[in-house]
């Protein structure tokens, strides 16, 4: 046992020398390699914690996860005192559409248009971004891509954060169509002089009227003959339920209206994003089978009466009250990477660690409909997963030293590890 | 109805024609004079708000009034009217208005890019100062608008053009119906005026900002006196207006009790004794207002009740606005009280017509009848130095004066004439009689009853043929009734009457067209009166208390200094002793008097601080809360404006970051040029006023560097520099001209107070030290270079994405980096900024700070403190003191706060676990010893806020359903405020 560690500490080692002179942004290739992870607390993503455990991971897939002696393959990773989590999932982000953000050229979020559901976020992303492998040492490992702007920005897709291109970054294509819901309240535009402030939206209904006629015109062109619309036709997905409806919307009139039309539209799969006010509405948001992904947790309260803590302790609010939540992110898409702490924000309301990485792992999963591989450090599902020196929801212990992709060892170095690298040894002659 | 339309408009008198200008020719006619008396008698004359005769008589001869008094010779050449039971008022004066003159309109065109210099030759250097304008000149008398006045009791109006900074002077104007600009004109160059608002008659740049307005006023004050001493070889018509309008009243119009103060602190600095045009808020900082000693014009425009009815948009309504709807009401009561000289205005009413409501409202919460009567009269009359012309009933003055039903301010007092320069407005007629009452009328054989009810007001005509209504018109003026009834389809029934006594007398025109007399006595009185007793039981208005500050999560009592003892915490020091456990701390009159254990603390508070971790308040260098407004981006170079000019103590981010544990923040100008305003060092003492948060002594300096300031990321390509070449010159060239500006000034020779170049020269001299925006290391270096090239050290960098480049040559100039933890990638000049920076310059012997420039992200400092763990692996120790002890020393204040240490100052936080840990809540955030956040006493507030809003929406649901007038639910924006922040929402 003695001798096999210690070879297996040499083979770390080279892998670890040569994924540091390699380039940093090379994708790692497909799992030909059986590892298993032994010694470290395994947190599953769905509540549970296994101390102690063994994980295996062959041909991309999770073989095996249990607590204590069980009979390890291929290469052992000793993890003692470490800790396994499955790769967190973002939610509601624009990672690799956007890479500089005051650059217009590297732009490409938001394209024009009302309702242009056929526009699809996927071919736009960036595989190469700089930001995309920021992620990655934080335990960020796969996103939700979506395009913003307009009433029906267009389709999500979901893609793993270590890739060549889009097409290999891919993991659920056009899983779901982004509808921003019209704003029951109304900005002042006090730039051209008007009142400054917020007050009722005065075509609000008349907005909620074009959405349900859009989509009732998109649900009659699912049973017709009609010539080609594109818009219509990327929304077929919504009525035979295999792809979802994302409704951002955050007062609770808003929300409230977005369940009746979810009722009055018949469509199977509506998720709220965003959600500010969604606590007024969680038992209805239950019974109707709507989970919600929130906006950013650590936000400033909307209003100054508002409590201090409200954005902070919003997720463990609603899932009090049974509704399934994941942390989102609609600010700053190099800001992603944060996405750990705002899970272990929530704890400081009592909600348990375990609880609280459902948020970002096993709910994220469920509500953009890859549970199946993806989510939970459970047989038979992608070998996503990392492992931290400790608790990765907290900085200090957001410490990776493996991540893995569909069982591909993945680089944790970016262009801002090698700066750091290089100046660290030019600045102080540290060599890192 | 013509009839009945002319008599309501009022006016005419005709046998009596306007005496004056009997210096014109006349060719239509003779020349004629009317020397005659008019002569009041048996009325109750207030001449003025503290002396009243009963049984009065007032003379007045060619509009103005000769004699006033109990017994008065009354001359043989008079016509007496007789005022038995009528009460005699000296008319309002309104001195802040803009009537008769029209807003100039804003020029046409210029696109989208700035304008930076001026467009005028011959005047001052800055378009907003308009101080050469004079009101009079664009004075044209409104007709219309003048009514309103008048029916609202006011019979002079002090105007000016409401256009610019400096707004010159205006016009004092006697509303006389019949007389024209020439007897109109009181005085045309009457008060000089003042604004923060730029005019519209020019696009110029300069100021984009308020704090920017303050320092042009500064600078315009400075440079007058440069002008004035003959230093200047050219003309400057708006210097020379100054110079001149010098000893009359100076007005200066703000907007909001902060304002105020600002107006008062150019007054304090340059002499001046402002009259302040307040706005309605002051009643929040009342006793700070008191403390002004300066004389106010306060305008009545209370807020209109919130619409509640629906909950949905009703919840984005918030406490505060709730509160000033409640409150504003109450704010003359407030300078009454607090013995704070005013006047009132109509100004910032929709029309004059709202008046009187308004009055009524504030009368109603507290105003007493007395000060109303003369903050409208002998007050402005004072301020306006036109005591001997208007504002009382005496000798020699115009006859201004209003004759009423009753005693002024009553709910059911009318306003029957208003005398303006002895000419006569009727406004509610008091020759008629009332002819309340039962009529029996016999009409073409068929008996009817006729109810007559407020004929004295608004007629009302009740015809009955036995118990069958009949719908009817009626109308009564001058005596005359009119009345039209139906008698089936489109068949009229007319009856036109003269009522003399209790009798009606006139004709009936039947709709055949016959005629027939009639004369019907009255049967009795009506009983009309008796439901008016029922209605007016006045009940005293609920008025909700005020918090300090007075939002939600303001303290109903200021929290007072405490000695506190913590017992059995761990304890970080940021000391040599470093991190002590199961340790006391000591507060003793707000210094940390003793660290060590079991320590006894006398009568000190005891805190338990088992499980938890004390530390040192956090100080954040880079914050942008608790401001009105950031960038001066007028300029390239703004070294002149003043951060502490724009502090707002009231924004709830103070009490946020105190829920983060920040008690120290440095309040930085943004990034929007190379050389920007002056920081306001403050304690985040929530609820405490700005002089109490304000570390005076802490004197620091914006600049910035690259893309902002190079304008990159927006439509701007006038302004130098453009590139980061122009930008080391931009240094260059003022830190040059300061040094020769020294030098002039140390040589005893005459120089131009600049405010902007004494601000450079204390940076030369060490005495006012730059924070500077940067991000990449080109620039770092140079600056470091050009202060080496004038003798000074730039003393922190911030920002500083790209130090770790430089970080050997930022320690070799002993300069400070205070950093973001992890911020990257928004533009273009931080795609290599990592956050291993911080980790990197430390490690270099940089002293680190980690800010904030986020209102958010400055109440987690802790968490970003954290980051620098994982980035980097420093020592939690030495990542604490990137957030407490650092910035303190950046900040030049770690000789008082930054770390635990006995004789410094008591900031001092409860953390509920290990700081750096993701689940810390700061539980308790003390400054000085007084605990500004308590986490119990936040919930308990949380209760408080909801019952409170919970009562005020029901106020204002039973407003809507009295009928009276509500607003839309609104929601006020909140800006949060950037580095890059150029336009802030007033």
């Amino acid at each position: 046992m003695k001798i096999v560690r210690k070879n297996i500490a040499l083979v770390i080692a080279v892998v670890l020398i040569t994924s540091v002179s390699i380039a940093q942004q090379t994708p790692a290739s497909k799992q030909i390699q059986t590892y298993s992870i032994v010694g470290a607390t395994a947190h599953i993503g769905n509540g549970t914690v296994i101390e102690n455990a063994t994980i295996i991971f062959e041909n991309g897939k999770i073989t095996n996860v249990t607590s204590g002696n069980t009979a390890t393959k291929g290469t052992v990773i000793q993890a003692q005192g470490k800790h396994v989590y499955p790769g967190f999932i973002a939610t509601n982000t624009t990672l690799g559409l956007v890479e500089v953000g005051a650059v217009r050229p590297t732009r490409d979020n938001d394209e024009i248009g009302d309702m242009i559901p056929h526009v699809r976020s996927i071919i736009a992303y960036n595989a190469e971004s700089k930001v995309v492998e920021s992620m990655r040492p934080n335990g960020v490992l796969m996103a939700q891509i979506r395009p913003v702007g307009g009433r029906i920005s267009g389709t999500s897709s979901i893609v793993q954060l270590d890739a060549w291109n889009w097409e290999d970054a891919a993991v659920k294509v056009d899983n779901g169509v982004y509808l921003n819901w019209p704003r029951s309240m109304t900005r002042g535009r006090w730039w051209l002089g008007e009142e400054p402030g917020f007050k009722p939206n005065k075509n609000y209904i008349k907005q909620t009227e074009e959405v349900k006629d859009f989509v009732q015109n998109a649900k009659a062109y699912t049973h017709g003959n009609a010539s080609t619309n594109l818009p219509y036709e990327a929304m077929k997905g919504i009525f035979n339920g295999n792809q979802r409806l994302f409704i951002e919307a955050h007062d609770e009139r808003q929300i409230r209206d977005v369940i009746r039309f979810k009722n009055e539209m018949g469509i199977q799969h509506v998720v709220l994003v965003g959600g500010y006010q969604a606590d007024k509405v969680a038992s209805e948001l239950v019974s109707n089978a709507i989970p919600v992904i929130l906006q950013r947790v650590q936000e400033l309260p909307a209003m100054d009466d508002h409590d201090y803590d409200l954005p902070y302790k919003l997720p463990k609010l609603l899932v009090d009250e049974g509704v399934q939540v994941a942390l989102g992110y609609d600010g700053e898409y190099w800001q992603v990477r944060n996405l750990p702490f705002y899970a272990g924000q929530v704890t400081q309301f009592g909600m348990s660690d375990a609880d609280a990485l459902t948020l970002i792992t096993k709910n994220p999963a469920k509500i953009l409909g890859i549970d199946s591989t993806a989510g939970t450090l459970e047989v038979g599902k992608d070998a996503t997963l990392f492992i931290s020196d400790g608790n990765a929801l907290d900085m200090r212990g957001n410490i990776l030293s493996k991540a893995f992709i569909q069982g591909r060892d993945i680089s944790l170095e970016s262009h801002q590890t090698k700066l750091w690298k290089r100046y660290s040894e030019k600045i102080t002659g540290d060599k890192k | 109805m013509f009839l009945k339309k002319l008599l309501v408009a009022g006016v005419i008198f005709c046998s009596f024609i306007m005496n004056g200008q009997d210096y014109f020719p006349a060719n239509d006619g003779v020349k004629s004079k009317n020397e005659n008396y008019t002569v009041f008698t048996n009325a109750t004359i207030h001449t003025s708000p503290s002396q009243t005769i009963k049984n009065g008589t007032l003379v007045i001869q060619d509009g103005k009034i000769t004699n006033v008094g109990k017994s008065v010779a009354i001359p043989k050449n008079s016509i007496t009217i007789d005022l038995k039971g009528k009460h005699v008022y000296p008319s309002f004066i309104d001195m802040y208005t803009s009537f008769g003159i029209k807003k100039p309109e804003r020029p046409s065109g210029g696109g989208r890019e700035s304008q930076y210099d001026n467009t005028r030759e011959g005047y001052y250097w800055n378009d907003h100062i308009r101080s050469e304008t004079r009101g009079v000149d664009d004075f044209e008398y409104d007709s219309k608008s003048a009514k309103g006045f008048i029916n609202a009791g006011f019979a002079v109006v002090a105007t000016h053009q409401h256009d610019g900074i400096a707004r010159g002077t205006g016009a004092l104007i006697a509303l006389n119906t019949d007389g024209n600009k020439a007897h109109r004109m009181l005085d045309n160059n009457l008060a000089q005026h003042f604004s923060f608002d730029k005019s519209r008659k020019s696009r110029q740049s300069y100021p984009t900002s308020k704090m920017g307005a303050m320092s042009l006023i500064r600078q315009l004050h400075h440079d007058l006196d440069w002008y004035e001493k003959g230093n200047v070889n050219t003309t400057d018509l708006s210097l020379e207006a100054l110079t001149r309008n010098k000893s009359l009243p100076q007005i200066f119009e703000g907007d909001g009790v902060y304002d105020a103060m600002r107006i008062d602190r150019i007054g304090d600095q340059f002499g001046l004794n402002y009259i302040i045009v307040g706005s309605g808020d002051e009643y929040k900082r009342i006793e700070d207002v008191k403390a002004l000693n300066r004389t106010f014009i306060l305008p009545l425009d209370f807020p209109d009740a919130y619409d509640m009815e629906n909950p949905y948009a009703a919840s984005f309504v918030d406490l505060g606005d709730m509160r000033h709807w409640n409150q504003a009401p109450t704010n003359p009561k407030h300078f009454e009280t607090n013995g704070i000289a005013f006047a009132l205005t109509t100004f910032k009413l929709k029309s004059p017509k709202e008046f009187k409501t308004q009055l009524a409202k504030a009368i109603k919460h507290g105003l007493s009848k007395n000060k109303a009567l003369a903050a409208l009269t002998t007050v402005p009359a004072e301020l306006l130095g036109k005591s001997n012309e208007i504002g009382s009933l005496k000798n020699g003055s115009w006859a201004n004066f209003m004759i009423t039903s009753g005693e002024l301010f009553e709910e059911k007092t009318k306003l029957h004439e208003h005398w303006i320069q002895g000419r006569k407005t009727i406004i509610n007629d008091m020759s008629i009689n009332d002819i309340d009452g039962s009529y029996a009328v016999s009409i073409g054989g068929i008996s009817y009853d006729l109810e007559i009810k407020n004929s004295t007001t608004k007629v009302k005509g009740t015809l009955k043929k036995g118990t069958e209504d009949v719908k009817s018109e009626m109308t009564y003026a001058d005596g005359w009734v009119n009345m039209t009834f139906a008698e089936g389809d489109n068949k009229f029934v007319r009856i036109i009457g003269q009522v003399v006594n209790d009798r009606l007398a006139g004709k009936v025109v039947l709709s055949n067209g016959d005629e027939q007399s009639i004369s019907v006595n009255r049967i009795k009185g009506s009983n009309g009166t008796e439901k008016d007793k029922k209605v007016d039981t006045p009940k005293a208005p609920v008025v909700l208390p005020m918090t300090y500050p007075n939002t939600a999560f303001g303290f109903k009592e200021q929290p007072k200094q405490q000695d506190l003892l913590i017992k059995n915490a761990t304890v970080w020091t940021n000391e040599a002793s470093g991190i002590l456990t199961e340790t006391d701390v000591l507060i003793k009159d707000g210094k940390i008097s003793k660290i060590g254990k079991n320590l006894s603390g006398g009568r000190a508070k005891v805190i338990d601080g088992t499980g938890k971790h004390v530390t040192a308040g956090i100080i954040d260098e880079h914050s942008h809360i608790a401001a009105f407004s950031i960038n001066e981006a007028g300029h390239n170079s703004t070294a002149e404006v003043q951060m502490s000019d724009v502090i707002n103590p009231d924004d709830t981010d103070i009490y946020r970051n105190l829920a983060g544990g920040v008690t120290s923040i440095q309040l930085l100008h943004g990034s929007a040029n190379p050389i920007g305003g002056q920081s306001a060092v403050m304690k985040l003492k929530w609820g405490a006023s700005i002089n109490e948060m304000l570390l005076k002594d802490k004197k620091f300096i914006k600049f910035a560097l690259g893309e902002n300031v190079k304008q990159s990321n927006w439509q701007s390509f006038s302004r130098f520099p453009q590139t980061r070449m122009g930008v080391e010159q931009v240094f260059v060239d003022y830190f040059s001209r300061a040094k020769e500006y020294e030098a002039r000034k140390k040589s005893g020779q005459p120089y131009r107070m600049d405010e902007e170049m004494e601000a450079i020269v204390d940076i030369l001299n060490e005495e006012r030290y730059i924070s500077c925006h940067s991000y990449v290391q080109s620039e770092i270096n140079m600056l470091m270079k050009v202060a080496e090239r004038f003798d000074f050290k730039i003393n922190t960098f911030t920002h500083i994405l790209e130090g770790y480049k430089v970080a050997d040559k930022m320690a070799a100039h002993g300069v400070g980096g205070s950093t973001f933890s992890d911020w990257w990638a928004y533009k273009y000049e931080v795609n290599d900024a990592i956050p291993y920076n911080a980790a990197i310059m430390h490690n270099a012997g940089v002293v680190v700070a980690i800010n904030s420039d986020d209102g958010e992200m400055s109440r987690r400092l802790n968490q970003e403190a954290a980051k620098i763990v994982k980035y980097g692996d420093i020592s939690e120790e030495d990542a604490w003191k990137m957030v407490t002890l650092n910035p303190a020393k950046l900040l030049h204040m770690d000789d008082h706060t930054g770390s635990l240490k006995e004789g410094k100052d008591g900031d001092v936080v409860i953390w509920s676990d290990h700081p750096l840990s993701i689940k810390a809540k700061a539980e308790k955030t003390i400054i000085e010893g007084t605990v500004y956040f308590d986490i119990e006493r936040d919930l308990q507030m949380r209760r408080e806020v909801k019952a409170e809003k919970n009562q005020l929406t029901a106020m204002m649901l039973a407003v809507k359903k009295k009928g009276l007038k509500t607003q839309p639910a609104k929601k006020k924006e909140k800006q949060r405020l950037h580095c890059d922040t150029e336009q802030t929402i007033h």
